[in-house]
């Protein structure tokens, strides 16, 4: 009987998908549905297939390029990369067999063999995708001697460190500069072997040509594009991760510090937050030295004369309650209001309104964005 | 004195001077040539706009290795000069036209009958026959009567008339046209748009230039034709910047094609709009494939994206285009005219029409022929090539230029087709022939055509982008003499993976060079790599040089021109190489006037 009624509602929730035009794919021998057009990539992403890959980022249109996402797909001639295809009716998908992973090793060899392989010293060991990939297919590039890039570390600017020798073209920080900041700082330049990502005419990255938002660095899968401020002052698994909303806008962005003891040391990437996905602009990745700043504000001060005197907040609080209540008893609670930061949350600023509406009485409430 | 000048006003009328002015004949020097009978002409008294109409440019004729030639076509009888200089023409204006005797020594041979008696010429008919600059002449030959044609047809009939012809790309790939059109007139979406692939940047090739260069209004015809097929008003012509002569042309004949009112809006006194841009590229070779040609025309870095979606659906601007080829789309006007059935008679069963082909290499006869298709490789490298230069023996034929692979001399009888090119791991590709005799070593030549890849390679997928390099330092490594065991088995399997891997045309068949040399001629790879040996006597770093005791006549040019003091002579003895102190730089081979230096 209970056999009968799962049964029956199999097969009422496929009819029920598929009358929503889903469609099915088998994936290594796993039937699942899904939309017309999906990727095979986030189809198998979705069932917890994983599939290595080094060019896709979520927030970037499929690209195609570093090919190790290639899969077997049955009665197609040669595999095909999970992150551009579409998924069609009845598609049977292999993303895992020797033949697949012998092609995959070669790639990752290839890739290896232009690479100055300086894990030792280099910013991302523990936290580079191609030195995951190198371990788990257990190959280096040896085998392909041959020439090798051999440029200098660009730090023309105070923030992006690029090290050219380790960039593997995936193209990630190009298209994340021209498809969701839309500033064309970067551009892949020359062909063949010597193609690479650079600003146009090789030009220092400065505030003519970079808004310097760091999306570059925060997509960039490899050690070549690091930020500079966080340079040597510890590798992922050094640091700890401390989730945070920015205080400078009521965008409400999140990103993680990244808190070496006690210190915030950089800003990486949340690619979860639902804000932001990950998205940055220059304030949020790399205006954190106020944190550790001689000259920050850290108790409320009270003006006694001329001069700003620390208080307790108790102490702060009693008197602006004190203050406020004697104006609005002799002027009326119009004579009152109050006018809040954009760096504060939205929720705070709702709360500050509902605070001044219903406490004060008042309508007089504003905010300083005035964009 | 009378009785000469009587003849020349008589026959002035019926004269027709026809040079050929393509790229090919520029180059050796056609405008003097032409310049030289206008000139020649008026010093006879004859009026100069009289000249000017008898004396004609036309396209190139495809037999490039005679150029300058000329027609001299005196009351209908037509006699052709190969080999011109302006010097030559004072006499040919004296002699022939003047005196009605042709000058018999610098008429074409034999060899230009054969070269041409056995092509079949239906996209090359007009060029090197009419001015490609003249609309009227074009008109005047039946042009755009095909165009007027599909007209009184539904564009679902024109398609199926391009279908049931069986026409296939030119530009490499040979998918079905009449199929390509009816995805793209089915697809959602508008404006839909025509492009024209001018881009031809296989080494070598020069099929689609002159074409353009020698019947710019074909091109437009069959524009216009697939335009109004799929339901497209707008066209593009991409073509490389490094084609001027080619792109002055076109410009001519779309603004000529404008005023006739063949272009434009309401194009041959009916409700279709059809007009068409010039898009020059900055001369990429990986900008002729399709998706990069978009991205390139929609001002973006010219690099190819995955397809599905595929242009026909999703392609300039995201709309529904179609990509053809200069020669897919100058075969239409033809094919409309003279019908699908007439056109499915001339060829193979999956192969139909003709193809044009650059001959070039070690041939006698190097230019560009249209033959149909399945003629053998040999008809073509023998009849119409005349067999390879100096009579040496023919050793491979490289077909699909830089794509393609090479099909040994034991392979002449077949057929040259799609699916025989295809399953001898060559390809048509875009119509480049390079023809090798046994001076020419395999591997160097597999080298040259994949340093050809390697930097025209976009950069964007790893497999070509680093693979073709990777190949191409071993296949460097072989030709100095440093092979070592195993590379043979090493570029086998990167090249296999690389085809494999790569996302778009050029890295899938970048290294059909070396897998098809490797499997037709390991042996030379072999001797390369174990015996230290390159048996075509090519690659300067195996190469080995002695001095013959019997031809040596002791003169000491080897010895002055060692740079590196390797050659020991002195007066009345023969010179000696010390092998320990040559850099085989090859000097000493070039300077000795008697072969002495083996
Ligand atoms: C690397 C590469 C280069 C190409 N270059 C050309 C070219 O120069 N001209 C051309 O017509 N097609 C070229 N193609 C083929 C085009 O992508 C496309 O298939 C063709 O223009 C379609 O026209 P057709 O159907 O008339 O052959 C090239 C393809 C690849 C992969
Ligand atoms: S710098 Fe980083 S993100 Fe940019 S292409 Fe290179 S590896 Fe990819
Ligand atoms: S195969 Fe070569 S040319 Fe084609 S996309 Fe890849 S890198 Fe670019």
């Amino acid at each position: 009987m209970k056999h009968a009624r799962l049964m029956q509602y199999c097969s009422e929730y496929w009819e029920e998908a598929l009358s929503e035009n889903k469609i099915k794919i088998t994936i290594n021998g796993i039937e699942t549905l899904c939309d017309r057009d999906d990727t095979i990539l986030k189809v198998a992403k979705k069932i917890g297939v994983k599939i290595p890959h080094l060019c896709n980022d979520k927030r970037l249109e499929p690209y195609g390029g570093c090919r190790l996402c290639i899969v077997e797909v049955k009665g197609v001639p040669r595999p095909l990369p999970a992150c551009t295809t579409p998924a069609t009716e009845n598609m049977e998908i292999i993303t895992d067999n020797d033949s697949i992973r012998k092609l995959r090793a070669n790639l990752i060899e290839l890739l290896l063999s232009n690479h100055p392989n300086d894990c030792m010293r280099c910013e991302r060991t523990g936290d580079c995708k191609l030195q995951n990939l190198s371990y788990e297919y257990g190959v280096d590039g040896s085998r392909f001697e041959g020439e090798k890039w051999d440029l200098p570390i660009r730090e023309d600017n105070p923030f992006i460190s690029y090290e050219p020798n380790k960039c593997i073209l995936c193209g990630r920080c190009t298209r994340i500069c021209n498809e969701v900041v839309m500033a064309g700082t970067i551009e892949l330049t020359g062909r063949g072997f010597n193609s690479m990502p650079d600003t146009a005419f090789k030009k220092p990255r400065t505030l003519e040509n970079c808004e310097f938002c760091g999306q570059c660095v925060s997509t960039c899968p490899t050690g070549a594009l690091t930020d500079r401020k966080g340079r040597g002052k510890g590798r992922s698994y050094d640091l700890k991760k401390i989730k945070t909303t920015c205080s400078y806008c009521g965008t409400g962005c999140n990103f993680y510090l990244n808190v070496r003891d006690g210190k915030v040391v950089k800003v990486t990437s949340d690619t979860d937050a639902p804000v932001n996905q990950g998205n940055l602009c220059i304030k949020g990745r790399y205006g954190y030295d106020f944190i550790h700043s001689e000259d920050r504000i850290k108790t409320p001060l009270i003006k006694i004369g001329d001069k700003f005197v620390e208080a307790a907040w108790d102490e702060a609080l009693d008197l602006i309650a004190e203050k406020f209540s004697s104006l609005m008893k002799k002027h009326g609670n119009e004579s009152v209001g109050a006018f809040s930061s954009s760096r504060c949350t939205n929720e705070e600023n709702f709360l500050l309104s509902k605070f001044v509406r219903t406490v004060f009485r008042s309508n007089n409430v504003d905010n300083c964005a005035r964009v | 004195m009378p009785a000469k000048k009587t003849a020349k006003k008589a026959d002035i009328k019926d004269l027709v001077i026809r040079v050929c002015v393509g790229t090919g004949g520029l180059a050796a020097g056609s405008q003097e040539v032409m310049d030289e009978f206008g000139s020649q002409l008026k010093s006879h008294g004859i009026k100069a706009e009289i000249v000017k109409k008898c004396v004609n440019k036309t396209g190139c004729r495809g037999f490039c290795a005679k150029d300058v030639l000329a027609d001299v076509i005196l009351n209908d009888k037509s006699e052709t000069y190969q080999l011109l200089t302006p010097e030559m023409v004072s006499r040919i204006v004296e002699e022939h036209i003047v005196n009605g005797s042709p000058v018999k020594e610098w008429l074409v041979g034999p060899e230009y009958h054969a070269f041409h008696d056995k092509q079949t010429k239906i996209l090359l008919k007009q060029c090197g026959h009419i001015d490609p600059e003249d609309i009227d002449a074009y008109i005047k030959i039946g042009g755009y009567e095909g165009a007027r044609k599909i007209f009184s047809l539904e564009p679902s009939e024109v398609i199926e008339e391009i279908r049931a012809s069986g026409l296939r790309g030119r530009g490499g790939a040979g998918f079905l046209t009449g199929l390509k059109w009816e995805l793209c007139s089915k697809a959602e979406g508008s404006p839909k748009y025509i492009i024209c692939n001018a881009d031809e940047g296989d080494p070598g090739a020069f099929m689609d230039r002159s074409v353009i260069e020698g019947n710019p209004h074909s091109v437009i015809e069959g524009m216009v034709i697939g335009g109004y097929a799929i339901g497209a008003n707008y066209g593009y012509v991409y073509i490389r910047a490094e084609y001027p002569l080619a792109i002055q042309r076109l410009k001519i004949a779309i603004s000529d094609a404008r005023k006739k009112g063949f272009l434009g809006e309401n194009i041959f006194k009916t409700k279709f709009d059809f007009d068409i841009k010039i898009k020059e590229g900055a001369g990429a070779f990986i900008c002729g494939e399709e998706t990069a040609l978009i991205a390139s025309i929609e001002g973006k870095r010219g690099m190819p994206r995955a397809k599905p979606p595929f242009p026909a659906h999703k392609g300039l601007w995201g709309k529904p285009t179609v990509i053809n080829n200069v020669e897919t789309l100058s075969t239409l006007p033809t094919i409309i005219t003279q019908g699908a059935k007439w056109f499915s008679s001339i060829g193979t069963e999956k192969s139909k029409g003709t193809k044009v082909f650059a001959i070039t290499g070690k041939i006698k006869n190097t230019g560009l022929i249209e033959v149909p298709m399945g003629m053998s490789l040999r008809e073509i490298v023998y009849d119409i090539g005349g067999g390879c230069e100096k009579n040496c023996a023919l050793k491979a034929v490289q077909t699909g230029g830089p794509s393609g692979g090479c099909i040994p001399a034991s392979h002449i009888d077949m057929p040259v087709d799609y699916e025989s090119l295809m399953a001898i791991g060559s390809m048509m590709g875009s119509g480049g022939m390079v023809v090798m005799d046994d001076t020419t070593c395999m591997v160097d030549m597999a080298k040259f055509f994949l340093s050809f890849t390697q930097n025209e390679s976009c950069g964007k997928c790893t497999p070509c982008r680093i693979g073709t390099k990777r190949m191409l330092e071993i296949l460097t490594r072989i030709t100095n003499g440093k092979g070592r065991e195993g590379d043979i088995e090493l570029l086998l399997e990167l090249g296999n993976s690389i085809k494999l891997t790569s996302l778009c045309g050029l890295g899938m068949s970048a290294p059909n060079p070396v897998l098809s040399t490797i499997r037709f001629f390991r042996d030379e790879y072999e001797a390369h790599i174990r015996d230290g040996i390159c048996p075509a006597a090519v690659c300067k770093a195996l190469r080995i040089y002695t001095v013959s005791v019997e031809l040596c006549k002791m003169c000491g040019k080897c010895f002055k021109a060692c740079p590196s003091a390797a050659i020991a002579w002195e007066k009345k003895q023969p010179a000696k190489i010390d092998k320990g102190k040559c850099i085989k730089c090859g000097a000493c081979y070039e300077a000795c006037p008697f072969n002495a230096i083996l």
